[in-house]
């Protein structure tokens, strides 16, 4: 792997210029093939394990679901969806689910604590804890629904993309622990050439829709799918179609400075405190009719 | 496995049934991901639920717990009645053209010589016709009507795809379109692997569901390929390693057999076992059974062990029966038997009808448990509110816990399924006073020695006199254990084509078991192992991964065991002449003066294609069995049998013996079945990735990411009971209930079977009352207690229960 510099690229509520002596680094890419995945949670165990939080022994509600959701204590799960087309065969589609690592990302465009998420020159959006306030305002912005808040400590946590290991040249936790090669890592052209292969393979299978997910409105991601069904995110758990960021969130964005400018900011805070408080209703109501295939 | 692990990625076609790779064995189940992603393999999953492995297969298709018999019977009619098989290879490496005794025969569910008092048969008209030479005969046209061609087929005709659809409730169309894409693998260079684990082994009928799958692949001519096989995977990570050494009542290291109480004949007892050729020319390997036992003899007993007494042969046990452990827990439960050593397994959680196994261990007096966790089994008579409810006031049992390591706190072989012996190293201390079982066993022998050496008693022989010249007695070396199985020799050992050269000193490692001697000369623990640990050194610990082949063969990394070979019955990989069947799959050939390749040749180096030996070595006849005359207990030909308990009452082959007639059942436990009018839904028991066995429910990790006790039912069974998702619900056989979530899915169908609509119920086995995830019943209380008719393996996989909102 090329150096994995963790110089910051970006840092949220900051407008002085970031380090870039060394130039461009090589992004990096996690790819996850949801046709090689058989939602074994080795990924989950993994992430458990290096980063060193356990979550609660919970209970079984009724799916394979464990735990049932992403929280401060659980950065990746996985996600099973029994899909069953009118006429269709049955599928058991499972996504691993987690911080999809925007290109360009609404959390950190979101952030109004300085320093409090960051992104490297790799393409890893990393939050750090110790400058964050808790505001929530990271989830809102995030078009995947993925930071949490810790309910130890009241800040947001999420996938680091194991930042601490790709900086010395390993891989994350979770690619070194799936079993059967469902998650790659490396740099994100690579990922991109494997992927086509991984496409050719499925659409030789009668996956004539596979495609790469890549979504271009977070000017793509650094955590990317195979998906089979690549016309139809949605039916995997809810993988939004076309994520975007919520156009209050960048006019907030373009006002945030590490002390507010107030005056300008007035009109643009308040659009983004609806959107906050009242969440993006249309993405919504999309989302709630796309799920109609119960998780398992 | 007949073939190994990474082999998987060399198949055409993968069939995973009775078993659920993806769910038990996710790191093996890589191997089928690479012969997708490469070599562009398909995969076809048959099981009740649409599970794991199936969310990865290119076909799914449903089957009724328990009729995988009824289903690869049907395969067998269609490869025959569709001519879909590889001709050459059935003539020449199977028993296809051999002539079977006339008075053989089968009729109405029951084969020649059915006893019904004793539930047993006379097998003696099971056998071929041997000519006045005294080689069985053989009509190699297959025309014969007595040939096993002719009565298989004639078996086998009955499996129509409509009789397989009516029994196992899989759809026709589904049944059929497996049948022609398994079809394709007939030809030379397309292979089929079959992939399979307790699914196949946990029925009454275990091990004919094996052999029909072994069947199909000799029909396909897919035993000995690269690629091919049928590869059983094994659970715990050395139960491989359990079996080859003999850890079964009636068996001793390397799949010899203990004597019977009549054997007290010593060469008689070897005679039986060291087989005659059946036909002309062929090896016979098991021929050299003496040199394999007078050699463990001389391990276990050294100068003890001499020509004039037989190498000891009075200090085996004679068996009046076989003391499997539905055997020894139902002695235990009558009160025949009084104390119990338990080393490394929790019997309360893992054996059938738990009420039974309770009731039974109440009975002791002692109970040695050894094991590195508080098992349930240790705490059996604790009250654990429902998941327990028992009164310790009335449970006399005195319970020793000797806390011992775990396999990553000692070094150590453990053997795969793919019968690599790996060797590990220690990975952190043991805690408190656990102590490795060697040095546990160790303390209990030497204080056994003490008291015999002292007091005497009836025979005190076999004791006083074991081998045990540890360099420290209290605690032997895993080092030192590994070199005993692998063998040494005694005396010096000169090279057969040459006697004045010496191949071995006094005292040095053995090579392999070539070199083993029934003369007293050579001592090896376990024959097949031997090769382990030679002068080279520790071959367990190499880890070169070079693979010239391509194929996988890495015959630089670990041992496996036979004498390094990868692929058994690997000389089938090639055709009569010697030339490999598909060129690609060239894992050994004949040079024209030797078998040379990238594996180890099975078979004798120098023995030319003219000579006419057969690849199967160890069988007396040189080839394959498809009759496997009376070496199964119920049946030469596998035959569909219900489970003991089934949903439909009824066998549609044969409804006057519905459940196998050969199998053993206790009078208790024949009363104890239930029937499909009180408890209608079929129920199986399977493991889920997140947990191993009884284990991780004490794993803090593992415990979060499935941390209670749940059963899976379809929609519609939920409709009809009015359960959702996430509801409390009580599943009930005859034998007691457990309560649980209801996970309910479409993964699961009902299927039409015999006219009738039949439910799946699934139970997972994790949970239990020790450890830190939530605490569930015992999965095995509700399961019958009668086991497989040739080695008793419990009916886990199909049985009857009832279920309600509780
Ligand atoms: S997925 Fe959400 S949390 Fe992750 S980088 Fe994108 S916006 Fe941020
Ligand atoms: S990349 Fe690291 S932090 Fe993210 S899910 Fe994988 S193991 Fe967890
Ligand atoms: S480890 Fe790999 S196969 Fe297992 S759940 Fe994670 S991504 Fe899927």
């Amino acid at each position: 792997m090329a150096s994995q510099s963790l110089d910051i690229a970006r840092r949220s509520a900051t407008t002085t210029q970031p380090p870039n002596v060394r130039g461009d680094v090589p992004k990096v890419a996690k790819l996850i093939d949801i046709s090689k995945c058989i939602g074994c949670k080795a990924c989950q165990a993994a992430c458990m394990e290096w980063n060193d939080y356990r979550d609660k022994v919970g209970t079984c509600n009724g799916t394979y679901n464990n735990p049932p959701d992403l929280d401060a204590d659980q950065w990746t799960v996985m996600r099973f969806t029994e899909y069953e087309p009118e006429g269709g065969k049955l599928e058991w589609l499972i996504r691993k689910d987690g911080c999809m690592h925007c290109a360009d990302p609404g959390c950190l465009k979101a952030c109004p604590a300085p320093g409090a998420i960051v992104q490297y020159g790799n393409g890893i959006v990393d939050f750090h804890e110790e400058h964050c306030i808790g505001c929530g305002y990271c989830i809102t912005g995030c078009p995947f629904d993925i930071p949490r808040l810790s309910k130890k400590d009241g800040k947001a946590y999420k996938c680091t993309l194991c930042s601490d290991r790709v900086a010395v040249g390993l891989e994350p936790a979770c690619i070194k622990s799936c079993p059967t090669g469902a998650l790659v890592f490396g740099t994100k052209d690579d990922m991109i050439h494997h992927a086509e292969g991984r496409i050719a393979d499925l659409n030789s299978r009668g996956f004539a829709q596979a495609a790469l997910y890549d979504p271009k409105g977070v000017g793509g991601t650094h955590v990317m799918y195979v998906l089979p069904h690549g016309d139809k995110p949605e039916i995997y758990d809810r993988l939004p179609k076309d994520p975007g960021i919520s156009p209050w969130v960048s006019v907030w964005k373009g006002v945030t400075k590490p002390i507010l400018g107030l005056g300008l900011g007035v009109i643009a805070l308040g659009g983004f405190i609806h959107y906050v408080t009242k969440g993006p209703n249309e993405a919504d109501d999309e989302d709630a009719k796309e799920d109609k295939h119960e998780r398992r | 496995m007949t073939n190994h692990w990474v082999d998987i990625k060399n198949a055409n076609l993968v069939l995973i049934m009775g078993g659920n790779a993806a769910e038990a064995h996710p790191c093996g189940f890589k191997w089928v991901t690479e012969a997708k992603a490469h070599k562009g393999a398909q995969l076809i999953v048959i099981d009740p639920r649409f599970n794991r492995s199936a969310a990865m297969a290119d076909y799914y298709a449903p089957i009724r717990t328990g009729t995988d018999i009824a289903f690869l019977g049907g395969v067998i009619h269609y490869l025959l009645s569709h001519d879909k098989i590889n001709h050459e290879y059935v003539k020449a490496y199977t028993n296809a053209g051999y002539l079977v005794n006339s008075a053989y025969g089968f009729e109405d569910g029951l084969f020649t010589g059915y006893e019904p008092a004793k539930r047993a048969y006379d097998k003696s008209t099971w056998s071929y016709v041997k000519g006045p030479d005294g080689y069985v005969e053989v009509d190699a046209t297959m025309t014969d009507p007595r040939c096993v061609m002719n009565l298989m087929k004639a078996h086998y005709a009955r499996y129509t795809p409509e009789v397989v659809s009516n029994i196992c409730g899989t759809p026709q169309d589904q049944f059929l379109h497996v049948c022609e894409m398994i079809a394709e693998t007939s030809a030379p260079t397309k292979t089929l692997t079959i992939m399979y684990a307790l699914g196949w082994t946990q029925h009454t009928v275990g091990t004919q569901m094996i052999r029909t799958a072994a069947m199909v692949q000799l029909l396909l001519g897919n035993i000995g390929m690269a690629g091919g096989g049928v590869n059983a995977l094994r659970g715990h990570s050395n139960i491989q390693g359990l079996t080859d050494l003999g850890l079964m009542s009636n068996l001793l290291p390397g799949y010899m057999t203990l004597p019977m109480e009549q054997e007290t004949d010593f060469q008689k007892y070897l005679e039986v076992r060291a087989l005659k050729p059946l036909r002309p020319g062929q090896l016979s390997y098991w021929q050299n059974y003496p040199k394999f036992h007078v050699s463990l003899m001389k391990a276990w007993y050294g100068d003890a062990a001499t020509k004039d007494n037989d190498y000891a042969f009075d200090y085996l046990p004679k068996l009046d029966k076989i003391y499997d452990i539905l055997q020894v827990f139902e002695l235990m439960h009558q009160g025949k038997m009084n104390g119990y050593f338990c080393q490394g397994f929790n019997p309360l959680a893992s054996f059938p009808n738990k009420a039974k196994i309770g009731g039974a261990l109440a009975k002791l007096k002692y109970l040695v448990v050894i094991d590195p966790l508080a098992t349930e089994t240790s705490e059996f008579w604790q009250n654990f509110g429902p998941y327990n409810d028992v009164d310790p006031t009335k449970i006399q049992t005195e319970v020793f816990r000797l806390p011992s390591t775990c396999f990553a706190e000692e070094n150590g072989s453990l053997v795969n399924s793919s019968r690599w012996l790996q060797w590990h190293y220690q990975g952190a201390d043991p805690p408190g006073e656990a102590k490795a079982d060697p040095e546990i066993v160790a303390g209990i022998f030497l204080k056994l020695r003490e008291l015999y050496r002292k007091e005497g008693g009836a025979f005190p022989d076999p004791i006083v006199n074991l081998t045990w010249n540890y360099a420290i007695p209290a605690a032997p070396h895993p080092e030192e254990l590994a070199r005993e199985y692998n063998g040494r020799a005694l005396a010096d050992l000169t090279d057969p084509a040459d006697p004045t050269k010496v191949v071995l000193k006094a005292g040095q490692q053995l090579d392999s078991f070539a070199q083993l001697k029934d003369d007293g000369s050579t001592a090896c623990g376990c024959w097949i192992f031997s090769g382990a640990w030679t002068e080279k050194g520790n071959i367990m610990a190499r880890r070169d991964t070079a693979d010239p082949s391509g194929l996988g063969e890495t015959l630089g990394w670990a041992f496996a065991w036979p004498a390094n070979r990868r692929i058994l019955y690997n000389r089938a990989s090639c055709d009569p002449a010697g030339k490999p069947w598909d060129p690609r799959r060239d894992i050994i050939h004949w040079n024209g003066s030797k078998w040379v390749g990238f594996d180890v040749p099975d078979f004798k180096p120098d023995s030319a294609p003219a000579q006419d030996m057969g690849p199967f070595i160890m069988q007396p006849e040189g080839v394959a069995r498809f009759f496997t005359l009376d070496k199964v207990i119920d049946g030469p030909f596998p035959e569909h049998y219900e489970p003991f308990e089934t949903p439909i009452s009824t066998n549609p082959l044969h409804p006057k013996v519905v459940s196998n007639p050969a199998a053993r059942v206790f009078k208790d436990d024949l009363e104890a079945f239930g029937t499909a009018k009180d408890f209608p839904y079929a129920a199986t028991t399977y493991r889920l990735t997140e947990h191993f066995h009884f284990w991780t429910k004490h794993a803090k990790i593992n415990a979060i990411l499935q941390p209670e006790q749940f059963v899976e039912i379809g929609e519609e069974l939920a409709k009809e009971k009015g359960l959702k998702a996430g509801d409390q619900v009580m599943v009930r056989s005859n034998r007691g209930f457990l309560k649980a979530v209801a996970v309910v899915t479409k993964r699961i169908k009902p299927l039409t079977v015999n006219g009738k609509t039949v439910h799946t119920v699934g139970v997972p086995i994790h949970w239990g009352f020790k450890g830190v995830a939530k605490n569930g019943y015992i999965t095995n209380t509700l399961t019958p207690y009668v086991g497989d008719a040739n080695v008793q393996t419990p009916e886990f996989k199909s049985f009857l229960v009832d279920i309600e909102k509780a």
